[in-house]
């Protein structure tokens, strides 16, 4: 059996043992019985993928596994491997920013005031940051932190460009429709400031990739729409130490904050789950697609969040830590709520029980409540029409929405649905519609629980995935 | 509670005081009391092995550290925790040096003004791998008084700090 010398940090999780003996023929085997024995050791020794830590050094007699065959070394009856922790670390500032004749011209507005001077321009540059989300938020915080000169800029979005989008999304154009929001966007901020650095991520934030994705940041800004979303963006940066700078808006309203922010003297502000401990019931609180949204506002509040970043970058002002500001459009009025970090906060709170990302999709109730509800395609729909089949077709849209485009469908807006139930046929199938599904699921699912239809159908992808269709079909005819 | 034998604490500021401007580095010893509280009794002090930049930057060799362990064993001490200084900048630690943390280690950081001693500041890492701050006691003043006039908020002077 050969000898495991554990080290003293790690001695708490082996019963304070500091030698232990184990049946193992290689490194990496070795490894693994200790993390059976003693599940405690396993996120020191290994990492999510169960490869060993890189932070970690492991000796067999005197030579470093790295030279000789790293898990796959071989362990002989009477080997020792011992188990030497990395001690390293050092101070936070990188290289010094240089800067171009061209670059001190273009920033020459931020380097001429006082407090902001070289020293901010040169922490911008070295500045890595991550805008989870590039739609109605994004857009205005992606021009402004390209425009100051962050350095490196990431983005995660998974959505292509919409018509629907450009109200608000003033990164995009007509001409960039269709085209994926990473690469749409990508394209404008090198064209705004082609100094910096622009990194994309064409795909979903989730548990799997966001520790490594938000890993090579220094600065999280989270525009995202759901909340799952919010919470797994949360969870990720204060598992990771790394400040959210946090944004959202609803019709008329938003919110601004900084999460997770490690104040100059060492003490830590709060995060999301201390603002909001639990994601509200599904389908209580509606996203922008469902509810709708001033264009401008995310202009205003996502300037904010920009300003936001910016100051948590450059060390400069009272960052928004601790504090929640709202703003109203309708009344003009702004509130800010203090925010205080809670003893009972499953992260950071006295007993924290999140120590890695969880399933948010389901800790947001998202999976478990949506229950399936029937569905009908645009081809189908065409096919019944085609028939001449006996149904009702039903449009949940606005009047203005009806009235720019319809398809000889009985108009009943999504908020009147439940006083008109009773226009509703019980005999015949009725297909339920709105601009891309959304609403009229919302609709069927409101009308089924109150009373309990059976014959209601969603029309998937909407008006606009049946246009398409009714295109393609006379195409091909 | 850390509390430093005022030779271990003299010993640690005049390695930082030493090496500035590049970070220095080393261990310490002593007892854990049942009430978590630390008396650190003895200190080895250890070159800075990282290769290149080191008033940014300290990494201690594998084999100072297997040494470090022995040394505890021999005497019959604990090895409680790290020491490292931080050449013009706060007593807090960077993202770098919560990277490569360990667990149950007190983690002393001294931070240097221009070759001055600033504020002398632990940490210790939670079970969700953040820092926490550990309370260190008071210096026993047996010291010159050159080590003691420093000992202010000088790296955060804007912000008064809470501890």
């Amino acid at each position: 059996m050969a000898t495991v010398i554990i080290p003293t940090p790690l001695r708490k999780f082996t019963n304070q043992a500091s030698k232990l003996n184990v049946e193992a023929s290689t490194v990496g085997e070795a490894l693994q019985r200790l993390v059976q024995e003693y599940p405690d050791l396993r996120k020191h020794l290994l990492d999510d993928q169960g490869q060993i830590r890189p932070f970690l050094n492991l000796f067999v007699g005197e030579e470093d596994v790295r030279d000789l065959q790293w898990a796959d070394t071989p362990l002989s009856a009477d080997a020792t491997l011992s188990i030497v922790p990395a001690i390293a670390g050092g101070t936070t500032q990188r290289a010094e920013a240089t800067f171009s004749e061209e670059e001190l011209a273009r920033y020459h507005r931020h380097i001429i005031i006082p407090e902001f001077g070289l020293e901010g321009q040169q922490k911008l540059k070295t500045a890595r940051v991550l805008v989870v989300g590039s739609g109605g938020l994004g857009s205005p915080l992606l021009l402004y932190l390209a425009a100051a000169g962050v350095g490196t800029i990431g983005i995660v979005d998974f959505d292509r460009v919409e018509a629907s989008n450009l109200q608000r999304q003033v990164l995009f154009g007509v001409d960039t429709v269709g085209q994926s929001k990473v690469e749409a966007a990508r394209q404008r901020l090198t064209a705004l400031n082609p100094h910096i650095r622009i990194l994309t991520y064409d795909v979903l934030l989730n548990s799997r990739n966001a520790l490594d994705i938000i890993r090579e940041y220094d600065v999280v800004a989270d525009g995202t729409d759901n909340f799952p979303t919010r919470y797994l963006v949360n969870d990720a940066c204060v598992l990771l130490g790394k400040p959210n700078v946090y944004a959202s808006i609803f019709q008329f309203e938003g919110q601004v904050s900084v999460f997770n922010y490690r104040h100059p003297n060492g003490e830590l502000g709060p995060n999301y789950r201390d603002l909001y401990p639990a994601p509200p019931p599904p389908g209580l609180v509606p996203s922008c697609a469902e509810g709708g949204v001033l264009g401008v506002l995310p202009g205003i509040i996502g300037s904010m969040q920009a300003c936001e970043v910016i100051k948590v970058i450059t060390g400069i002002g009272e960052p928004l830590s601790g504090r929640l500001f709202l703003f109203d459009a309708l009344s003009f009025e702004t509130r800010i709520f203090r925010i205080k970090r809670r003893d009972d906060n499953p992260l950071t709170g006295k007993n924290p029980t999140i120590t890695q990302l969880i399933d948010y999709e389901n800790f947001c109730g998202v999976k478990v409540v949506e229950k399936p509800i029937r569905e009908i395609t645009p081809q189908e729909l065409l096919q019944w029409r085609a028939e001449g089949r006996a149904f009702q077709l039903i449009d949940v849209r606005e009047p203005d929405e009806y009235a720019a485009v319809n398809i000889n469908a009985e108009l009943i807006p999504l908020g009147t649905v439940v006083e008109n139930a009773h226009r509703l046929s019980r005999q015949v199938p009725v297909v339920v519609h709105c601009r891309s599904g959304a609403r009229s699921a919302k609709a069927i699912r409101e009308l089924e629980e109150r009373f309990g239809f059976d014959n209601l159908y969603n029309l998937k992808g909407g008006i606009l995935a049946y246009l398409e269709a009714e295109k393609q079909a006379v195409e091909h005819a | 509670m850390l509390v430093f034998s005022p030779l271990v604490r003299e010993r640690m500021l005049a390695d930082a005081r030493q090496t500035f401007p590049d970070e220095c580095c080393g261990f310490l010893f002593g007892t854990e009391k049942e009430d978590g509280s630390r008396y650190l009794s003895d200190i080895v002090v250890v070159t800075n092995a990282k290769e290149g930049d080191k008033r940014r930057r300290f990494e201690i060799a594998p084999k100072d550290y297997l040494a470090a362990e022995q040394y505890a064993e021999e005497r019959g001490l604990m090895l409680l925790g790290v020491y490292h200084s931080h050449p013009n900048h706060p007593a807090v630690p960077s993202e770098h040096d919560r990277l490569a943390a360990q667990p149950f280690f007190s983690y002393v950081i001294i931070s240097v003004l221009d070759g001055r001693i600033g504020r002398v500041r632990s940490w210790r890492l939670n079970d969700a791998r953040q820092f926490e701050e550990e309370s260190i006691a008071e210096p026993l003043p047996i010291e010159d008084k050159a080590t003691h006039a420093p000992f202010v908020a000088v790296d955060n002077p804007a912000h008064p700090s809470t501890c």
